[in-house]
């Protein structure tokens, strides 16, 4: 059994962590260390990043919806693979050897680890911000402090895995029931029981139970990843709901308007739009945003938290238009900035391939109505395939750089 | 050498290995605990300490505890086994709860605001499923009685005898 959720958790993981590193890599953190980084002291642990892609559009939504969905996924098998070794926890004496010393010193991180991402990144998406500092650097750092310990882990255990899945046949496992259960027969790592009880329940029913754990904490949070009418059946996710509001703006929010602090006055006539970068700046009300050539784009939200909208038709000026009204017909980059006065997210700098996409806009509308204070009235940026927490609301700043 | 591998009791690529994921881990963790080195520690030490010692002890009692206090029941006709039939709806809604509890409990004050959704519905959401679950084993256990009341006795098939 230990070796069948091991193997699950080994394929599983994998896709987690690449899932994980690529979310990071999505923030862009290099093009902006200041504005973009939530952990700029990463120094080679950001070795890999490369310049996020704006296709296809909904990139982002597909690799966090799975990470964060097929995290919950792995609940229950994590928890059967720890309960499936606990004996080893209290083995006497606890070290023959300085190399089991330090293996077992390994797998404190392991565990420690694998319980300390699982629950920060559970808890995070709950809204519930209680762990020390920024999630992102606990997350972040914590994951490579686990993955460490899990390749070695995965380095000294995948002949035992490999030997063990070997010497069962899985056909006949699930042709046995409890009544023909036999115990394992003692085995060189001291993991079976030497006196193991009468058997209550069979291996077949035992990964079934833990299979059933699965695809119950699947089907009851994938539907505020995919949306529509799987939206409801999420039933304790936390955008399992609909948002209720009726009407062309009636889709999840992340942070509202009242959340962050941003008055609707704010957003109203006195709101102007400042293009910075070029000699002079400009600055344009909303009506003569609205004179400009518009364009709508089908685009979804998609958040770090792993819920995400389905497209919505997204109407308003293009990020490129906009890099030539203020004078820069290159630009390298661009510093989106909020009305909000705090919060990590009130700026976020976007990179050349993501204002040059015909589909970046400043949106003005969605849905063919302007968009309420809790989706960024008046102006948002909506990028394909960019982080929810990117696509910067109620804008009031660009400085465009070359 | 061999006295050195022998004292060391694995292949010097074992070795290897584990300095290899110490200083992989050591450069992350002093990142980790950079901020708040304290609080961050408690909370991976937490996380093994809550798992091994808090969690899986409670529930590896109450595995125990309901054959126990529930054993000494009467059984007048032929039965079936029914612990898994208390088990499996138990664990699951437990595994529920462990995952979804700060919204089941309305822990995170921020999240009607933030949101703009109800932090209502958890709880009556939690319940439903819970009750739904035990349902649908108290319907499996009665339907495995009655196929059980219906047959005789099956004979036992030959013990499978498997290397681990």
């Amino acid at each position: 059994l230990t070796s069948v959720f091991g193997s699950v958790l080994l394929v599983g993981i994998v896709v987690l962590f690449i899932t994980g590193l690529l979310s990071y890599a999505a923030y862009n953190p290099n093009l902006d260390v200041a504005v973009n980084d939530t952990t700029p002291d990463k120094g080679i642990l950001g070795f890999y990043l490369f310049e996020w892609p704006t296709h296809p559009y909904w990139l982002y939504r597909l690799t966090q919806g799975v990470h964060v969905t097929l995290g919950f996924v792995l609940v229950p098998v994590l928890l059967a693979k720890l309960w499936s070794v606990i004996p080893k926890l209290f083995e006497w004496p606890p070290a023959r050897s300085p190399a089991q010393l330090l293996e077992r010193l390994s797998l404190l991180l392991l565990v420690g680890g694998a319980v300390f991402e699982f629950a920060t990144g559970i808890i995070n998406i709950q809204i519930w911000y209680v762990f020390p500092g920024s999630f992102y650097r606990l997350h972040f750092y914590g994951a490579w402090v686990f993955m460490a310990a899990f390749a070695a882990h995965v380095a000294f255990k995948i002949r035992t895995m490999v030997t063990a899945l070997r010497a069962r046949s899985l056909r006949v496992e699930l042709r046995t029931d409890t009544a023909h259960t036999e115990p394992e027969p003692l085995d060189p790592d001291h993991l079976v029981s030497p006196a193991p009880a009468p058997p209550t329940i069979s291996r077949r029913g035992a990964l079934g139970m833990v299979g059933a754990g699965s695809l119950l904490l699947l089907l009851l949070a994938v539907g505020q990843s995919i949306g529509g009418s799987l939206r409801r059946l999420a039933l304790l996710a936390p955008h399992g709901q609909d948002l209720g509001s009726g009407g062309p703006n009636d889709f999840q929010v992340n942070k509202t308007a009242a959340d962050r602090g941003v008055l609707p006055e704010q957003a109203g006539q006195n709101w102007r739009l400042t293009l910075r970068g070029g000699p002079t700046p400009r600055v344009l009300t909303r009506t003569q945003l609205l004179a400009l050539p518009q364009h709508t784009a089908h685009l979804p939200i998609a958040c770090v938290e792993g819920w995400s909208t389905e497209n919505q038709a997204w109407t308003g000026v293009r990020l490129r238009d906009l890099a030539q009204l203020a004078g820069i017909a290159e630009p390298h980059s661009v510093l989106v900035e909020s009305l909000e006065q705090t919060g990590a997210f009130r700026s976020a700098a976007l990179a050349r391939n993501q204002i040059l996409n015909p589909d970046s806009l400043l949106a003005l509308e969605v849905n063919g109505a302007p968009l309420s204070m809790d989706h960024g009235s008046p102006a948002r940026v909506i990028v394909p395939a960019n982080p929810g927490v990117h696509n910067t609301k109620w804008v009031t700043l660009m400085t465009f750089r070359r | 050498m061999n006295r050195i591998v022998g004292w060391y009791g694995a292949n010097p690529l074992h070795l290897l290995a584990l300095l290899g994921c110490f200083a992989l881990a050591a450069y992350a963790a002093v990142r980790l605990v950079s901020f708040q080195p304290i609080t961050v520690a408690v909370w991976f030490l937490g996380a093994v300490i809550g798992h091994d010692l808090l969690l899986l002890p409670l529930y590896s009692v109450a595995d125990r505890a309901i054959p126990a206090i529930l054993r000494h029941q009467p059984t007048p006709m032929p039965t079936v086994a029914w612990i898994n039939y208390v088990r499996v709806p138990a664990f699951l809604s437990g595994l529920l709860f462990i995952v979804w509890f700060p919204l089941i409990l309305r822990l995170p004050a921020e999240y009607p605001l933030a949101t703009a959704l109800s932090p209502k519905p958890f709880l009556s959401h939690w319940l439903a499923v819970t009750a739904a679950l035990w349902i649908l084993s108290a319907f499996a256990f009665a339907f495995a009685l009655r196929l059980r009341r219906a047959r005789p006795e099956p004979p036992r098939r030959r013990h499978l005898h498997q290397p681990g």
